[in-house]
């Protein structure tokens, strides 16, 4: 907690991220470079899914980014609702639209990935339909900091970010709890990846790619966010303003 | 106003203590409500019916339901047209399926399909649409066919498989 607190001062938060940008910057590019040469002419096709198997490449890292950085918009919220820590709001709110990006790659390739697989570009199983479940939270939670004060927004889109990290377990553990179209986990599960090192290697690098790239962007959309806030450009980007209910004649 | 000096320093403390109280009664009592939301889900809801837990037709009463399990080895057969038949089966059960439209490539005897449809008077399940399922293991072509050679593929896939 010591450095948290240290990193919550935005001066202290500036000069301790400006090293780590290009860096974050330069491993993203590195790993997704690589990784993407892998993927496609590094790595076999599938026994299965032929060559169709490369856009796991894609969907995979995506699917994780979008689980993970809604678990750090969550802490983030929770850090900003009880302690106040206003970085902290920034965090998630600068987060925010990184998730949704990851959420709707994730959805959009296992649409064209499930349409030559399974068949079908959707279906209403427990894993795609708590995954949309996702992108609906994440939408609201960019929602509420458009259409509110900066001060009401943090308390309310914190609250929401927190209820719904319960969706977490339900996203991660539908392949497991339900019977799904869904494949169940390959890489995380008790005896060891069900996939080879050739296919482990573009997807790690991939997964490393897009967490590097996460921290690039993040960071530099907090380091904006801080500068618009001392130059004293508005937070709130929409002009909507929240009007009580109009009465309902009876 | 020498008492509310100290009271007024302690405020934001009171202040932080009692969000933190509110989020430690509000967050486990919506995880524990949504945990039995979802056990409840679980006990009444399926996503497709495994062969043998298929309520007949009468039970059904012509509404769309899916069906789910592996479709039989040798009983995939092509019938005029598009028309298809095979049998999914979950190993205690086996149902008749009747499809006529586009099969997907991968829907083959011995691995997984969820087929959705209603069942007919007869017992046949008239499928309006066939998903093929994927499972978690993922092999290069060269490897699979190795196996094959040496007679271990179906040893592998089943150890493999959950």
């Amino acid at each position: 907690m010591g450095m948290l607190t240290q990193l919550s001062n935005p001066a202290r938060f500036l000069s301790v991220t400006r090293p780590v940008l290009p860096a974050a910057g330069v491993i993203a590019l590195l790993c997704l470079g690589v990784g993407s040469w892998l993927a496609f002419f590094g790595s076999p096709p599938d026994f299965r899914q032929g060559e169709s198997v490369r856009i796991m490449y894609v969907h995979v890292p995506a699917a994780w980014g979008a689980l993970q950085t809604y678990a750090f918009v969550a802490i983030a919220s929770l850090i900003g609702f009880v302690w106040r820590h206003r970085l902290a709001d920034v965090a998630a709110r600068e987060a925010a639209p990184l998730g949704l990006a990851f959420t709707v790659l994730a959805l959009v390739t296992g649409s064209l990935w499930g349409k030559v697989t399974w068949g079908v570009f959707w279906d209403w199983d427990p894993r795609l339909t708590s995954m949309m479940v996702l992108a609906f939270l994440y939408a609201g939670y960019l929602a509420i900091w458009r259409v509110m004060d900066e001060a009401q927004a943090a308390r309310t889109a914190a609250l929401l970010a927190m209820l719904g990290a319960v969706n977490l377990p339900i996203i991660k553990f539908s392949v497991e709890w339900w019977d799904t179209l869904h494949q169940k986990a390959t890489v995380i599960r008790a005896d060891g990846p069900a996939m080879p090192a050739s296919m482990l290697w573009p997807l790690g690098l991939m997964t490393l790619g897009y967490a590097a790239l996460f921290v690039f962007v993040l960071l530099l959309r907090m380091r904006s966010a801080l500068a618009r806030r001392r130059a004293g450009v508005p937070a709130r980007p929409s002009r909507a303003v929240l009007e009580p209910a109009p009465e309902v004649a009876s | 106003m020498k008492a509310t000096a100290p009271s007024r320093r302690a405020l934001p403390f009171r202040r932080r203590q009692r969000r933190a109280l509110l989020l430690g009664l509000v967050l486990p009592a919506f995880a524990g409500a949504t945990a039995l939301a979802v056990t409840a889900i679980s006990r009444t809801q399926v996503y497709a019916y495994a062969p043998s837990a298929l309520p007949a037709s009468d039970e059904l009463a012509g509404r769309t339901v899916k069906l789910g399990g592996l479709v039989e080895e040798g009983s995939l057969r092509h019938g005029a047209g598009t028309e298809v038949y095979f049998a999914v089966t979950d190993g205690a059960a086996t149902v008749p399926v009747r499809f006529d439209g586009f099969l997907p490539s991968l829907v083959a005897e011995g691995d997984g399909a969820v087929v959705t449809g209603t069942v007919s008077s007869d017992g046949t399940f008239e499928a309006t649409l066939v998903a093929a399922r994927h499972d978690e293991l993922y092999m290069a072509p060269e490897v699979a066919d190795a196996l094959k050679s040496t007679g271990r593929y179906d040893e592998y896939v089943a150890q493999k498989r959950r």
